[in-house]
């Protein structure tokens, strides 16, 4: 059974906050900061904003582009994230009624560092190709935290993209998906805690560029494929300079990965990073284009997918909802009073 | 603190725009009606379920200045009064948007947000703002 993307759609708050203006609050060369972690602004979702609005308006962007998907034919519904909005009461129930799908169908809130998006992906498709569901939804999607004057606080942002699995007029074909997963502690966040901790550059060699090196590699012997066969390829990307080194290692070219690449324009969207640069190639995309895609998760694990763009999507209705392009085309600066607010910063009185 | 099952019966109407429709007159009415106040007793049983466009435009407007605590973070903000594309009329409020450029006409759609929460360990309130169309 043929199982692949049948829609998607994509969401990014409006607000931006460039890494200039977070370093003046904390004494630091914030334009320095950002050029070393190649991000020039970063999204910042506004206070009635959090996961399950985000990860809700994409899913209700994916279901407009296919008025002929009947929300009551979805049967799984799973949400990746690591800041659901509660530690107990799920994101995904909240999203399915806001689709209509419910309630002849399964959810589940998935949590896997920045990969739990991409994860969602596979467990729709293990669904969809055993035949227990017809559709299934994949949403990665975050509001993720930086402590205050850390690393992080340069590049955690907010934006989410959801996925419609299937197999009917599927617009891009899954050919294969498969993970590589180790117990790695580089980042990590305790129950109750408001910030994460990470192991500073711990997170690169033995983290971050083992897993996607790992699983990519696993993928071209599987498929007897090399970075030539794929027209654009999809890597996490906690900051900019990431995934363009692990690109380059793999024999990427900078055009190849230029569509999947967002950080710089809309910072670490972690959950939702992935899902939204594959989001951005699909906007561009053309029948018969290959594309190469690996997740990443702290903790840690990748997940890996070949791709190829279907002749269904000609006449997908991509315009029904805004592309990415479109999604980021007028943002709005803010200076660290209004993030600090906004983001919930500012302690309020009861 | 609002009951949990009084927010929870809103839910439809909060996330969805689902109201109800008179199928002896046709009218539609959100938030929803157990019976038509035209038809009255030959609205009964009747009424059936009616998703709201959630597309429509500005009929009116004003800006709030003093705003209750869960929009303190918010204010100033614009509250609108909705014509949606089949005609029903919806008050929300209209975010994400410069308030200097609010006008009556001004084409909005109707999206999720948090309205408020009951405290740091109660429910979060989902439910319909605006925003300007794309």
């Amino acid at each position: 059974m043929e199982v692949g993307i049948v829609s998607y759609g994509a969401y990014v708050p409006r607000y931006r906050i460039k890494p200039e203006e977070i370093g003046r609050i904390w004494g630091v060369d914030g334009k320095a900061m950002g050029k070393g972690l190649m991000i020039s602004q970063k999204s910042v979702p506004s206070p009635d904003e959090d996961v399950v609005t985000i990860a809700t308006e994409a899913a209700r962007h994916m279901m407009a582009r296919v008025p002929q998907v009947d929300p009551a034919d979805i049967g799984a519904i799973y949400v990746g994230s690591e800041s659901h909005p509660y530690a107990v009461k799920p994101t995904s129930t909240i999203v399915a009624e806001s689709i209509g799908a419910t309630p002849a169908m399964t959810a589940a809130d998935m949590e896997f560092a920045c990969k739990a998006g991409t994860a969602g992906i596979q467990a729709c498709m293990g669904l969809v190709g055993s035949g227990m569901v017809r559709y299934g939804v994949a949403i990665g999607a975050d509001t993720s935290q930086g402590a205050p004057g850390d690393a992080l606080e340069y590049s955690a942002s907010a934006g989410g993209a959801a996925y419609l699995i299937g197999s009917e007029d599927v617009i891009a074909r899954i050919n294969r998906t498969l993970s590589f997963t180790t117990d790695t502690p580089d980042f990590w966040r305790r129950e109750g805690q408001p910030y994460p901790l990470h192991g500073g550059r711990f997170t690169g060699e033995p983290a971050y560029f083992r897993h996607i090196t790992s699983a990519a590699k696993m993928m071209f012997d599987a498929m007897g494929t090399s970075a030539a066969d794929y027209k654009y390829a999809v890597f996490h990307q906690p900051n900019g300079k990431f995934p363009t080194r692990v690109a380059k290692q793999l024999g990427f070219s900078p055009e190849q990965i230029e569509y999947g690449l967002l950080t710089p324009q809309i910072g670490n969207t972690y959950s939702g990073a992935v899902p939204l640069g594959l989001a951005n190639v699909l906007d561009h995309a053309e029948p018969g284009d290959r594309i190469f895609v690996t997740s990443y998760g702290s903790g840690a694990g990748s997940d890996a997918f070949d791709i190829t763009v279907t002749d269904a999507i000609k006449g997908y209705q991509r315009g029904r909802a805004p592309v990415l392009e479109k999604i980021l085309s007028s943002p709005v600066y803010v200076d660290y009073g209004t993030y600090a607010k906004y983001k919930g910063k500012i302690v309020m009185p009861e | 603190m609002a009951s949990v099952a009084r927010e929870w019966r809103e839910i439809p109407g909060r996330y969805n725009l689902i109201g109800t429709k008179c199928a002896n007159c046709g009218k539609i009415f959100f938030p929803s009606r157990d019976f038509c106040p035209v038809c009255r007793r030959k609205s009964l049983g009747k009424m059936e379920k009616h998703s709201v466009c959630r597309t429509g435009e500005v009929f009116t407007y004003t800006v709030i200045y003093d705003a209750p605590d869960c929009n303190n973070r918010l204010k100033p903000y614009a509250v609108v009064m909705v014509r949606t594309d089949d005609g029903v009329m919806i008050t929300g409020q209209l975010v994400d948007v410069d308030l200097e450029s609010v006008a009556i006409g001004m084409r909005v759609r109707a999206v999720l947000r948090k309205l408020d929460a009951d405290g740091a360990s109660g429910v979060i309130h989902y439910g319909f703002k605006f925003v300007p169309e794309d």
